[in-house]
């Protein structure tokens, strides 16, 4: 029991973890092959000469057996050999590398102004409950699980690009810019991001701590002559925290998906967008990687967000 | 079903009436339209006219009839890939709940193994290996959804196998037949009802962002998202072209939710008077 | 006499005002006084509004209720005008609160030491070096295990009968005059219930505070309380001390109450019968854990064979078993002479037909979404081959059997009280014309009057019909009652078994014995009475 057990807990939970991010790495290779036929007359289309095929077959290595390539490919990957672009020829790391910051950067950006403010709104419309919180809650929650992203997206483009003017409307960024202009030009699509998450983690928010203060034990508080500071901070506060950082990196975890659109509306130059482009040009390496990177950004999210639910529980911690 | 209606909320309400709007208006619309929606009929992006009501779009085609037939568009695939899903993924909830064992074991890994990936991602790589064709694009959107509609289905279904009122039926010796259509279904079909609504909006949402993307619907068809990206340069010059179809599709949406929300009361409502 | 502790003075509690329901009244005018050091017993069938009136003494009313009339005088002090801050003041220190469910009031977050001492850290002038000595005495009276070191442990890491005592260890840390008790010891096995209510009425004595003990068990408030207020539909029945309330009940729901709890004994259990039912040194279990270890029992034709242990004990698994909806690892089940097949599949369908059960929560055991013609007339249609219509007009015929009103026929299940939902789930039993029912704690969930009404009807019907019962029970009351043949059951093994008055007369096995000193019984003194027998048991050992 105690300390030992945490660790073997947290160990377990890190093994299933890699085994998930083997089964999608499996999934991103098969998803890419799954087309009935050829590959590479695929790729090139009907009318491609015989000799290019068999040079795409070359390239791909296509003569070998499916596992083999694989094999080789994950291999590879976790050397950071990431394969060069059927379509420019490039490595496949080179055009990942400046592309993936300026992702996280948006995302970041746009997760360090919504998770404060949409966790802080779910705090204050479940502790002061009352008609009106829950009215607008339930109608701006449907309202932006109705809404597309790039509607929102357009709608503060037209506003704060073209009726304003305060912002540029395509968002490009360079390392010759400073900070302040990074986040100047950056501001459109990191909004329209947060916007995209918040009404979601504001809602599970006050359901998570709705659920905790609906609890006997805090009626037990409030029966012992607790202050209501003493009941949020001391009784409610411990028991939320779990399902919160849960929340939290859902919300992360929404985000690193939301920017593939945002990064289209805004012409952002970030991961979105290289892998739309490879998408269309069906550049299986190119895909392939940014999939990859994609879904373990996410699986990675849902472990820390399962470890640090582990750690904050004492029931789990502790097991009888 | 009338009485279902009349016991609905003002919201439910709304939402009915929008969803019965908006059909009405993409199934009939294009024919009452003096325009077809191939049609050059004006300047680029002319602004709205007692002969164009909402205007025209990139190389003056009449914008309304565009989003009605778009809109259409929209409906018929994310139905479509709605039905498929629920068509693979009822069948299977109710039988890894029922029969349990290997079989859910198998179903159920591998479920967990498509969910462990963001949605638009895995569509994103299954269409590079197979293209964009409408098949396509439906078959995929069918088998993505029909995991979160298995998980549910197995979920509702297992609470409902797990009563006492299945193990009186099974004591009478029960046919496989009985116990599906009269005990399971029953009970997991107003949970199933709700969620269709809710999977349709998602369908509809991540079809025009597919096609917005330019990985959706290609030309010559169109469908909402489309409609958003070849009309996506007018912003700049202020005008409301790419935006009028998707809020087409958010009205839509808003409509379907406000439904399912009231079906959601409604059946809260009845399991606690009943 | 001194002015009372408490004194409520026609108190409403009402459900909140909202804009297009009723207000409905949960207590319409309610009078309670204590006084100090003494113990009031409050009682009612759920929905009389007991809890709701035990909070109302500390100025509490749960969510979606407000208290719309009537006096609270705590000291002297208005409640209802106290406000927020003053509330707050009183609570812990004056007023505290033990509740049912110790498993939920304790914060999972927290060790008990820390929830034990809170009411000190709340009100300072309560807090001083020696609080936690303090709480380590309170720990030991409450007869804790290692009491220096209880406290450093967490809710979920301790019994849930060590954790009813914590907590009237946290509602004493503060010295208060009052305390509300909240049915707490109504979730603990029989055999832990006499030993927390024993220790709560040693300390409550000691300390010399005052408590309201809110209870639906006439025996157990009898054992505790100077006074008993009978309660129902939010409306005082009657109101004496104990004494006089169980000797001369005023009211005639009153002596119901006290009359379901001591039910008539029954007559002689029946002699020379064949046995219907056998059950050959059976053992089984799920999977690798073995839950029942060699169980022989033989059921008597027209008789009832009680199966009576704690949580646990394997009862109902033994239940399943007999049923054929789990299959014994060995042994064997006979019928009538025949061997049953072990699983469901292998058994014919006038086997399967002559068995019937019955089960706790009628909620589960009726599907929501078929009316009560469907339910009783499908068993009728399978069993009895009976066509659609004439399995209505059957099940209209039994619904009339079970003192159902034929009416109810369209209703679906939700639409029913708990009661009537129990007489369908018997109607449906007898619609398959089984010479067998086994009843799975069929009264456990229902109040007492209720109970008591259901085990009437399965009386009369055995006398109308000759069916035999099998009662899978955890109550030794209605086993006296009722049960012709006794097994008691223990850790999956039968401890004892026999004919009822071999098994209720000395000499007692030390478990049956253990149980039925554990039965709380009417009369007053029988705790003090059952504590010192079993002191006495424990010393001759």
């Amino acid at each position: 029991m105690g300390g030992a057990s945490v660790t073997t807990l947290v160990l377990k939970r890190l093994v299933s973890g890699l085994v998930t991010l083997f089964l999608v790495s499996l999934m991103v290779f098969v998803g890419t092959e799954i087309l009935p036929g050829d590959v590479a007359e695929a790729i090139l289309g009907q009318q491609a000469t015989p000799d290019a095929v068999q040079a795409l077959r070359d390239k791909l290595d296509l003569d070998r057996p499916a596992i083999e390539r694989y094999g080789l490919w994950l291999w590879d990957f976790a050397h950071g050999d990431l394969g060069q672009s059927l379509a420019s020829g490039r490595e496949v790391s080179d055009l990942i590398a400046g592309r993936l910051g300026n992702t996280l950067f948006l995302a970041l950006t746009a997760a360090i102004i919504a998770i404060p403010v949409s966790v802080g709104l779910g705090l204050l419309a479940a502790l002061y409950e009352d008609k009106l919180a829950d009215k607008s809650i339930t109608i701006s929650t449907l309202i932006f699980v109705s809404t597309p992203d790039f509607l929102i997206g357009y709608l503060l483009l037209l506003w704060g690009a073209v009726t304003l003017g305060w912002f540029p409307a395509l968002s490009r960024i360079s390392d010759s810019m400073s900070f302040i202009e990074q986040l100047h030009a950056i501001a459109l699509p990191c909004l329209t991001l947060a916007l995209v998450v918040s009404a979601h983690t504001m809602r599970l928010t006050r359901a998570a701590i709705l659920s905790v203060m609906n609890q006997p034990y805090i009626e037990m508080a409030e029966l012992k002559g607790a202050t209501r500071q003493r009941i949020i901070l001391y009784h409610a506060f411990p028991n939320a925290l779990a399902p919160v950082l849960n929340i939290v990196m859902l919300t992360l975890a929404y985000l690193i998906v939301g920017v593939v659109v945002v990064e289209a509306v805004f012409n952002y130059s970030g991961m979105g967008r290289l892998m739309i482009d490879a998408v269309s040009k069906r550049d299986m390496p190119l895909v392939q990687a940014c999939g990859l990177i994609f879904a373990s950004v996410y699986v990675a999210l849902n472990l820390t967000a399962d470890i640090l639910s582990l750690l904050a529980n004492p029931r789990r911690r502790r097991p009888k | 079903m009338i009485a279902m209606i009349r016991d609905f909320d003002i919201g439910a309400k709304i939402g009915l009436a929008i969803v019965v709007f908006f059909l009405a208006a993409v199934i009939f619309g294009p024919v009452l339209s003096p325009y077809s929606e191939v049609e050059i009929v004006g300047g680029v992006w002319a602004p709205p006219s007692a002969a164009n009501w909402l205007g025209t779009d990139y190389i003056g085609r009449d914008l309304l009839v565009r989003i009605l037939t778009g809109g259409r568009m929209t409906v018929i695939v994310s139905l479509i890939a709605t039905c498929g899903a629920f068509a693979i993924g009822c069948p299977l909830g109710i039988a890894a709940a029922v029969i349990g064992g290997w079989f859910d074991l198998i179903v159920t890994r591998a479920v967990d193994a498509v969910m462990a990936f963001p949605g638009l991602i895995l569509a994103l790589i299954v269409l590079s290996a197979i293209g964009t064709s409408i098949p396509a694009l439906i078959a995929m959107m069918s088998v993505l959804a029909s995991t979160i509609v298995f998980r549910l289905t197995r979920a509702v279904a297992a609470d409902v196998a797990a009563m006492e009122y299945i193990e009186i039926a099974r004591l009478r010796g029960e046919s496989m037949r009985w116990f599906l259509f009269k005990e399971i279904l029953p009970n997991v079909a107003p949970t199933l009802v709700t969620e269709f609504g809710l999977r349709f909006v998602y369908a509809a949402i991540l079809i025009s962002s597919l096609s917005f993307l330019g990985l959706g619907i290609q030309p010559p068809n169109a469908d909402l998202g489309g409609m958003v990206k070849e009309n996506a340069l007018a912003i700049t010059f202020g005008r409301a072209a790419p935006i009028l179809p998707a809020l087409a599709l958010a009205f839509l949406a808003i409509g379907v939710n406000l439904v399912v929300d009231g079906l959601l009361r409604h059946n809260a409502r009845r399991d606690r008077h009943k | 006499m001194s002015a009372p502790l408490l004194d409520i003075r026609g108190l409403r509690i009402s459900t909140e005002p909202a804009r297009n329901k009723a207000q409905l009244d949960i207590l319409k005018g309610v009078d309670l006084t204590v006084h100090r050091g003494e113990v009031v017993g409050l009682i009612g069938e759920s929905g009389a509004g007991k809890s709701t009136l035990g909070l109302a003494a500390m100025g509490y009313a749960r969510r979606g209720l407000v208290l719309s009339g009537g006096e609270i005088y705590l000291e002297g002090q208005e409640l209802r005008s106290a406000g927020d801050e003053g509330l707050r003041h009183l609570r812990g220190r004056k007023t505290s609160y033990v509740a049912q469910s110790a498993a939920a009031a304790f914060n999972p977050a927290h060790k008990l030491m820390q929830q034990v001492l809170e009411v000190t850290r709340i009100h300072h002038d309560l807090s001083n070096s020696d609080v936690r000595s303090k709480a380590i005495d309170l720990f030991d009276r409450m007869k804790l295990p290692d009491p220096e070191h209880f406290g450093d442990r967490y809710p979920h890491e301790v019994s849930g009968g060590q954790l009813q005592r914590a907590m009237t260890a946290m509602a004493l840390i503060g010295e208060p005059d009052l305390i509300v008790f909240d049915e707490p010891t109504t979730a603990l096995d029989v055999t832990t219930q006499i030993d927390v209510l024993a220790i709560i009425k040693a300390v409550i004595r000691d300390l010399k505070t005052a408590a309201i003990y809110i209870t639906h068990d006439i025996a157990v408030v009898a054992q505790i309380s100077d006074r008993i207020k009978v309660l129902r539909h939010g409306e005082e029945v009657e109101e004496q001390p104990t004494h006089d309330l169980l000797n001369n009940p005023t009211q005639s729901y009153t002596r119901e109450l006290l009359k379901a709890r001591s039910r008539q004994q029954h007559v002689p259990s029946k002699n020379h019968l064949e046995p219907i039912l056998s059950v050959r040194d059976v053992t089984a279990g799920y999977g690798n854990a073995t839950i029942l270890h060699d169980i022989s029992v033989n059921l008597r034709q027209g008789s009832n064979l009680a199966i009576v242990g704690e949580s646990g004990s394997g009862k109902s698994t033994l239940a399943r078993l007999i049923m054929g909806l789990l299959q014994p690892s060995q042994g064997s089940v006979a019928f009538k002479g025949e061997t049953l097949s072990p699983g469901l599949a292998g058994r014919s369908a006038d086997q399967r037909r002559n068995l019937q059960m019955v089960y706790q929560l009628p909620d589960v055991a009726m599907n929501p979404r078929q009316t009560i013609s469907e339910i009783i007339g499908r068993a009728a249609q399978v069993f009895r081959s009976l066509s659609r219509s004439a399995a209505r007009s059957r099940a209209a015929e039994l619904l009339d059997l079970v003192d159902l009103s034929p009416e109810l026929i369209d209703r679906y299940p939700g639409q029913l009280s708990g009661g009537q939902k129990q007489r369908v789930c018997i109607a449906r039993a007898l619609a398959a014309d089984p010479e067998l029912i086994i009843c799975d704690e069929v009264t456990s969930a229902l109040d007492p009057l209720v109970a008591d009404g259901i085990l009437d009807l399965l009386m009369r019907l055995q006398e109308q019909l000759g069916v035999s019962y099998i009662f899978i029970t955890h109550d030794m009351g209605m086993v006296r009652a009722i049960a012709d043949d006794v097994v008691v059951m223990q850790h999956g093994r039968i401890s004892e078994q026999g004919r009822k008055e071999a098994v209720f007369s000395p000499p007692f096995a030390d478990y049956t014995h253990l149980l039925i000193s554990s039965t709380p019984e009417i009369s007053e003194g029988w705790l003090e009475r059952a504590i010192s027998e079993r002191k006495m048991a424990a010393g001759g050992q």
